[in-house]
């Protein structure tokens, strides 16, 4: 195998990671959401825990996109 | 590739500087990082400057900013946090205002590269690893070891925590790069399409629409991550400054 379609298909790989973060942030929504439905008082003082496990969990996606881009465009 | 999506990055030189072998050179990154500095302090300086008693329109984005700000460290360090609130406030105005000036077409993003972004999350952890060992001496370590713990856990408890807290300057650095990084690039990818797109004649103009609608979206999307980075990178240095004001949790 040629080393650049080597490296396109570990960047498509390294996009999984990517997806699965995608799932990690649905269900920090998701809870946060039904929380807020049922609860939506404490709703507001909630908000800065939400956008830091946000942004704790999007940090894993960035890093496999970090990856990717690293591999198609070095 | 005739529309490279990377070559927006590339740091030219304006102004060639070079002294004992260093390049000083001022770039269109340093252009864009005064841009920055003069953008911010242009707002708050030309909008406070009246001092009505009831706020302006722009005042009252001042004060707003000031105040979502203050609202943001008082509740994630504590009253005793508003001492770091004039560093806060900078590096939230500094990473917002640049990220907004990136927003303009041909403009640079200033935060785009990691050198930076890992800048500010090293000013970031410094300030928390200097001020905790002046504030508490030894006592600050106290940060790697959780109360409550059993002791069979504790050294594995106290390895995760080291790790973690070593690696917070690296995902702080990475999240606000990568993010304005994969952004642009998308945005430059999207426009790629229409191009290539338009070349190929009526059929391909027509088909051409979708993407110029998915740039439309994006650009909107860019604008609330341009925003919501700022935030992430200003909340975190609320809890990280926590940590070093009340290092035992």
């Amino acid at each position: 195998m040629e080393a650049e379609a080597a490296k396109f298909i570990g960047a498509g790989i390294a996009c999984i990671g990517m997806g699965t973060a995608g799932i990690g942030l649905g269900h920090i929504f998701g809870n946060y959401l039904a929380g807020a439905i049922r609860n939506p008082a404490a709703a507001d003082g909630q908000f800065g825990r939400l956008i830091f496990g946000f942004a704790v969990t999007e940090a894993m996606g960035i890093f496999s996109l970090l990856i990717a881009l690293i591999l198609l465009f070095t | 590739m005739a529309n490279d999506p990377i070559k927006q990055f590339r740091i030219e030189p304006i102004v060639p500087v070079e002294i004992g072998g260093l390049d000083l050179s001022f770039t269109n990154s340093s252009l864009f990082m005064v841009a920055t500095v003069v953008g911010a302090s242009a707002f708050l300086i030309a909008s406070t400057s009246g001092r009505g008693l009831v706020p302006g329109r722009w005042q009252s984005a001042a004060e707003m900013t000031y105040e979502f700000v203050a609202q943001t460290l008082r509740d994630s360090a504590g009253n005793d946090g508003m001492r770091f609130f004039p560093f806060v406030f900078s590096l939230f105005m500094f990473i917002l205002v640049a990220n907004l000036w990136g927003m303009i077409p041909y403009f640079f993003t200033v935060t785009s590269h990691i050198i930076i972004t890992a800048v500010l999350a090293m000013a970031v952890i410094l300030t928390v690893v200097f001020f905790g060992f002046w504030k508490h001496g030894l006592g600050f370590l106290k940060l790697f070891v959780p109360s409550g713990v059993p002791g069979v856990l504790l050294p594995f408890i106290v390895v995760i925590e080291v790790l973690s807290f070593l690696s917070r300057p690296i995902s702080l650095s990475i999240r606000l790069f990568a993010n304005m990084l994969a952004g642009h690039i998308t945005l430059k990818v999207f426009a790629g399409f229409v191009v290539s797109l338009g070349s190929l004649g009526v059929v391909g103009v027509i088909g051409a629409i979708l993407p110029v609608l998915a740039i439309i979206a994006l650009t909107a999307l860019e604008f609330l991550v341009a925003a919501l980075q700022a935030y992430v990178f200003a909340i975190l240095t609320s809890l990280y400054l926590n940590d070093a004001l009340h290092p035992s949790h």
